[in-house]
């Protein structure tokens, strides 16, 4: 069976799947549907859903609320996305290199890992933006920082039952360097964990970076959907509408990456597990 | 486990926790030396003033004008002896700053916890014995949606239902303000205003610690020990409570040692929200205020609280299961 086929068997992964390319194309079209700044004011203040043009109500300020939340896509990917890049970087590279080198080298990067485990990670994140000034470049370090050690977890578990294998053996005896044999013949076969594990990831980076612009420590330039709830916090009584709209994008979003990522696991695991099947008990 | 065991077993772990501890300070003093502009000079932004003088006078007060390694050592002693530094904004130290907070959030915390895990656990073994059916799917859908959701939004959303159109609860504060309520109707006071925010911060747990007792729930049923003691002939609410659930909870176990930062770290958000007045809150005015001492004490005490509780799971595990390893 195909991977598509078998990743469209799980109806959650296809609903997720669906409100996956609407937020994206949401993010995309921002410009076109919206093609005003988020920050610029559209008119009165506290104007709720449907009122004076507005779809989803108006701000404190008077800003546009459903503009805000349209062009707030392009940032929580943006995050999501290369967040998620530079905590695989970094893990897979600490995973690969503890599951294949082993012995002292492994036992100093799992002490390592477990060392960034035991910290609180968004007591972490918080402190790093904080004292590195908040910007998009310092909430994606944060949020890498905080988020690669189960990727070296993962990895280094699968590099540790597979170098052990024959095609391991075989490009070792062809002489092979270590990295070569890493990169190019282990990690493509150890691929669909971190995949799946990926997809996981981008939606605590999003809940990650709403978190941290909720509490202000977004980037001053950039609106985003925790910043709108934040705002929208001291005002709750009269303008409900400020909070619960964004909220409601982040919940989507999330919870569709959760269904994706479980959808991924199904279609990617029949196939783990009839090589594991395979192999001697 | 004999007495002389366990107390092996648990000067080990406290070993590695001492190291864990030295750990965090030394990445402390790294991450304030990476930071932008030295410590004097954003103290002395802090407090408004800046002349060449006061500079001079806070480097040597920190000991910036000595060797880095020498610096390190100071650090570490200050940090060890719980002298946290001094929040410039308050004019406090912050050990005393995070001192007067801390019980409120060991409060908020606790509570959160206690209620995840009971609630999810059941909820998880509720789901565990309807496999496939409706009731399993909802819990399932449930559990889903609690671990997608902002923690902040769902206490936004709670204190809008509950104290704006409800009334019912308090949205704010550990207690009514000028009410000087004593003994038992201060303790029911504080009780009211801590349902909100526990609820919201044991919400999210609580989704993870379902799924978790629910996947191992349904692992242990598998097993031949649960076989034989059906084929026995012992009562099924039995074989659930003593023979599956007690091994089906020690991955729970283990899983909230390593949530504990992640419970720590959501208590900031939501004492954001509620004003609860605990170290998150202190944290989120110390954001506000760019007080950065305080932020980094209140860092360290959360990373330690961490620590102390995963001390705690290491120690509970152990009595729960003899068979685990004394290493």
């Amino acid at each position: 069976m195909s991977f598509w086929k078998r990743f469209a068997r799980n109806i959650g992964a296809l609903v997720g799947l669906a409100i996956l390319v609407l937020v994206g194309l949401m993010a995309v079209l921002a410009p076109v549907l919206f093609p005003f700044s988020p920050w610029e004011m559209r008119g009165i203040p506290f104007m709720g859903p449907g009122e004076a043009g507005f779809l989803l109500g108006s701000d404190s300020l008077g800003r546009d609320v459903a503009a805000g939340i349209a062009h707030g896509a392009l940032v929580s990917f943006l995050v999501g996305g290369v967040s998620t890049v530079a905590a695989l970087a970094l893990g897979v590279t600490l995973g690969a290199v503890a599951g294949y080198g082993g012995g002292w080298i492994d036992d100093a990067i799992m002490r390592f890992t477990e060392f960034f485990q035991t910290i609180p990670s968004f007591v972490l994140a918080v402190v790093l933006v904080a004292i590195f000034t908040p910007s998009i470049t310092s909430i994606v370090v944060a949020i890498a920082v905080v988020s690669w050690p189960p990727v070296t977890r993962v990895v280094r578990a699968e590099f540790l039952s597979l170098r052990s294998r024959e095609f391991v053996q075989a490009a070792e005896v062809l002489g092979r360097g270590p990295i070569a044999i890493m990169f190019t013949e282990i990690l493509p076969n150890a691929l669909s964990p971190i995949i799946v594990l990926a997809s996981l990831m981008v939606a605590t980076a999003i809940l990650l970076e709403s978190s941290l612009s909720f509490l202000g420590l977004g980037d001053p330039n950039l609106m985003s959907w925790g910043f709108m709830i934040g705002s929208g916090r001291s005002v709750i009584r009269i303008a409900w509408w400020m909070s619960v709209f964004p909220g409601v994008a982040i919940f989507l979003t999330v919870l569709a990456l959760n269904l994706v990522g479980e959808g991924l696991n199904d279609a990617l695991n029949p196939r783990l597990a009839r090589r594991r099947g395979t192999l001697p008990a | 486990m004999g007495a002389a065991k366990l107390l092996r077993f648990l000067a080990a772990r406290s070993v590695k926790a001492a190291i864990v501890v030295l750990a965090i300070v030394v990445f402390q003093f790294v991450l304030i030396r990476l930071a932008p502009g030295d410590p004097a000079s954003v103290i002395a932004g802090q407090s408004g003033a800046a002349d060449p003088l006061f500079m001079e006078q806070l480097r040597a007060q920190f000991g910036l004008d000595r060797p880095m390694h020498e610096q390190l050592l100071i650090y570490l002693r200050d940090m060890l002896t719980l002298d946290l530094g001094f929040s410039h904004r308050q004019q406090q130290p912050v050990a005393t700053l995070i001192g007067e907070r801390l019980p409120a959030t060991l409060l908020l915390t606790l509570t959160a916890f206690l209620f995840a895990v009971t609630a999810g656990v059941s909820l998880g073994v509720m789901a565990a014995r309807r496999v496939g059916r409706a009731a399993d799917s909802l819990i399932t859908v449930i559990a889903l949606t609690f671990y997608a959701t902002p923690i902040f939004w769902v206490g936004l959303l709670l204190v809008l239902v509950f104290s704006v159109w409800l009334e019912w609860l308090p949205s704010f504060g550990m207690f009514t303000v000028g009410a000087d309520l004593t003994g038992l109707a201060y303790a029911a006071d504080v009780a009211k205003h801590l349902i909100l925010p526990s609820l919201t911060l044991g919400l999210f747990f609580l989704a993870i610690y379902a799924r978790l007792a629910r996947a191992s729930m349904l692992e242990v049923a598998d097993q031949d020990f649960v076989r034989t003691a059906r084929a026995k002939g012992v009562p099924e609410g039995r074989i659930v409570r003593a023979h599956v659930l007690r091994n089906a909870l020690l991955p729970v176990i283990t899983f909230a040692g390593i949530q504990a930062g992640q419970l720590v770290g959501g208590s900031i958000l939501v004492e954001t929200v509620f004003a609860w007045p605990g170290i998150g809150r202190l944290a989120f005015d110390a954001l506000l205020a760019r007080d950065y001492a305080t932020l980094l004490g209140v860092f360290f005490c959360t990373a330690v609280m961490v620590v102390v509780f995963n001390l705690i799971t290491d120690l509970l595990y152990a009595l729960v299961d003899p068979r685990v390893e004394v290493a």
